[in-house]
């Protein structure tokens, strides 16, 4: 007997709400990307879930696909994200995204 | 539970998800940024062990060695070289912290609402033998994901060679 | 008879059978018996610090032509057990500012994943921990934990010098990762199955005797990844004071030990299942089953042999030669096998008589590799000799 589609589906949104709130309310930039990964992640959970109840009975794998794309687009981001964030603290010495505010009017 | 059994996949499912919730409200309330980027980890392995209750082990590894064993060592890396934001004189939420608690809230609370108004279809088909090789089928061909595939491969370049450009000393 | 040459399948059913028969239910006698697997491999895993250390030490003393430990018993042989005992007994001491948590965190996680790797190597044709449809990348996936457990202890300690030793784990342990996953690829392509029982299954001809070009960068980069000298610089005494162990003692030093050899035997028995045949021996496992334990056993020490030969004869190497190493030869040199064993398989179809044909194709095409890479190293060393800067210092001082 299976998990029910809507348990994983609740944990997933709770996640996603969980890391919505950490990239909106964060000032450190490696804590906004964080929650960014943590969105990523329930959003893969969120596939998964649905190749699994819904997709397989068809027999075709493109949840999987989907999900493994996803974790490889993650992987770029966060390796130019937190590039950009060492170039940032390089030339301003801090990585606190409220300081990063020179062109502000 | 309408009526059926609670087996023990019922309970793992409850312990995983306590522990990926917990490990995201680490991650999000706390000072201390290496430990938020430990909770991180102990988020990633708990959304492993969803996949592995998924029946689709091949993304569970996968999960692991791209998330906890490269993603997350590049954000402990990334605050290791940017230490002097983790000192606590330095304030971790900015001003708007009350109004994305309730964005955060009132997303949850919508998302529930839909979610647990909606009758979904239940698994009883099972997960295809071969799935492995079906899936190394499906990601090079020509019917399917290649496309996908390539342009992927080329992202991941792409983003390899940006981020030794933006990271080096001038 | 019998009896004796199944032995260790009659004695999982007879312990079945003595379970069922005091009326437990079902899901309690899977239980017991999973527990009971367990705690085997965990005390196999452990087995192999008290049975290593002793061998390592004598084994190295002997290449250097001296006696080793011989105090503990006649030959030294129960040292492990007098280094336990002075390790419980220090003083566990935790740095003032550092953090207590990760402190103990970091000494805690590091033996965890060289312990969780035994649960997928497989002892025999029907002893093995969990059959995992994608057991070789559960292992991989495992080491890179490793490296997390590490950055955790170098982090834990508040010491400048073991955050550079943390720096300069993740450093060699990613950077030799790489081509130890090419060459697991390559194998897999042949074996066209991820779990290490269907590997070890596929081995008619061991995989050393059609890859050994694979065989030997795993056997490099299985040493880098347990910190084994001549790459053992993040460790090293003149080097870098113990690394990211430099805070610990007691039993949390003890953790870092333990996890050391574990890790060792781990990957011994790993390149024995993947390049040497596994619980195979020309047939033996057919006449007599109970054997195939002690032949995996006998191709580990077999293994950590050859690790301490390399470790007694090679000095150290220097930090910025070792990641080029692996960055600019490994890496390249896996993909070229990588690539040969795709287009060997491609060139061989599938059918059992063709085995042989596979391997034969896959020798040679080594061969010509390492031919090759013998020419180009040696046109690159003559470059170097020749060089006129060099040859005014070799002039100088003739």
């Amino acid at each position: 007997m299976q998990v029910p589609l809507s348990w994983y589906l609740i944990v997933a949104a709770a996640l996603f709400c969980i890391g919505l709130y950490g990239a909106l309310s964060r000032r450190n930039a490696i804590a906004i990307l964080m929650g960014v990964e943590l969105m990523l992640n329930s959003v893969n959970v969120n596939l998964l879930a649905f190749w699994r109840h819904v997709e397989v009975v068809g027999g075709t794998l493109s949840g999987q696909v989907f999900a493994i794309i996803v974790i490889t687009v993650a992987a770029a981001e966060a390796a130019v994200g937190l590039a950009l964030i060492i170039a940032v603290y390089r030339n301003r010495r801090t990585v606190d995204v409220e300081d990063v505010d020179l062109m502000k009017l | 539970m309408n009526g059926s059994p609670v087996t023990m996949s019922h309970i793992v499912f409850i312990i995983l998800s306590a522990i990926a919730l917990v490990g995201a409200l680490g991650v999000v309330l706390n000072r201390n940024l290496f430990r938020a980027a430990l909770f991180l980890v102990l988020s990633f392995v708990a959304v492993a062990g969803f996949y592995i209750l998924l029946e689709a082990e091949f993304l569970a590894m996968v999960q692991i060695l791209v998330y906890v064993g490269a993603i997350s060592i590049l954000i402990i890396f990334a605050i290791m070289l940017s230490r002097r934001m983790m000192s606590s004189e330095f304030k971790a939420f900015n001003e708007q912290w009350a109004w994305a608690l309730v964005a955060a809230l009132a997303l949850f609370a919508i998302l529930a609402f839909v979610l647990l108004g909606v009758v979904w279809p239940t698994a009883e088909a099972s997960v295809p033998e071969n799935a492995i090789s079906d899936l190394g089928q499906a990601l090079v061909s020509p019917d399917q994901f290649v496309l996908v595939f390539e342009v992927a491969s080329v992202l991941l370049l792409v983003a390899l060679v940006g981020a030794v450009i933006i990271a080096r000393e001038r | 008879m019998d009896f004796i040459l199944n032995f260790w399948t009659e004695l999982g059913a007879w312990a079945q059978g003595v379970l069922y028969g005091w009326g437990l239910p079902e899901w309690a006698v899977n239980l017991i018996s999973d527990f009971v697997g367990v705690l085997i491999l965990l005390i196999i895993g452990v087995m192999a610090v008290l049975i290593f250390t002793p061998m390592e030490r004598k084994v190295i003393a002997r290449m250097q032509d001296r006696p080793g430990p011989n105090r503990v018993w006649p030959y030294g042989l129960l040292q492990a057990l007098a280094d336990a005992i002075k390790m419980l007994t220090k003083e566990d001491v935790t740095p003032r500012h550092a953090d207590r948590a990760l402190h103990m965190l970091g000494a805690l996680i590091v033996a965890v994943p060289a312990l969780l790797v035994y649960a997928v190597l497989p002892w025999g044709p029907n002893i093995i921990g969990k059959d995992l449809n994608v057991g070789v990348l559960f292992i991989v996936a495992i080491g890179s934990i490793h490296v997390l457990a590490l950055l955790i202890a170098g982090w834990g300690a508040n010491n400048k010098f073991s955050l550079l030793s943390a720096f300069r784990v993740v450093n060699q342990l990613l950077a030799y990762e790489i081509p130890m996953v090419l060459c697991i690829l390559t194998v897999i392509l042949f074996s066209r199955t991820m779990s290490t029982q269907g590997i070890v299954e596929a081995q008619t001809v061991p995989y050393f005797v059609s890859m050994p070009v694979a065989g030997l960068i795993f056997l490099i980069c299985a040493m880098a990844e347990a910190n084994r000298s001549p790459v053992d610089l993040l460790e090293a005494d003149s080097e870098m004071v113990a690394g990211y162990m430099v805070e610990y003692s007691g039993m949390k030093f003890a953790m870092f030990f333990i996890a050391e050899y574990v890790n060792m035997f781990a990957a011994a028995i790993l390149i024995s299942t993947l390049f040497l045949g596994g619980w195979k021996f020309f047939g033996l496992e057919d006449l007599a089953p109970v054997l195939t334990p002690f032949i995996v056993f006998a191709k580990a020490v077999f293994v950590i042999f050859c690790m301490l030969w390399f470790r007694a004869t090679f000095p150290r190497m220097r930090f910025d030669h070792l990641v080029g190493f692996a960055w600019k030869f490994l890496v390249p040199l896996s993909m070229v096998n990588l690539m040969l064993g795709a287009l060997v398989v491609k060139l061989t179809p599938d059918g059992s008589g063709d085995i042989w044909a596979e391997a034969g194709l896959m020798l040679l095409g080594n061969l010509i590799v390492i031919a090759v890479t013998a020419v180009i190293l040696n046109r690159a060393a003559r470059k170097v000799k020749d060089a006129p800067a060099l040859q005014r210092i070799v002039a100088v001082e003739r």
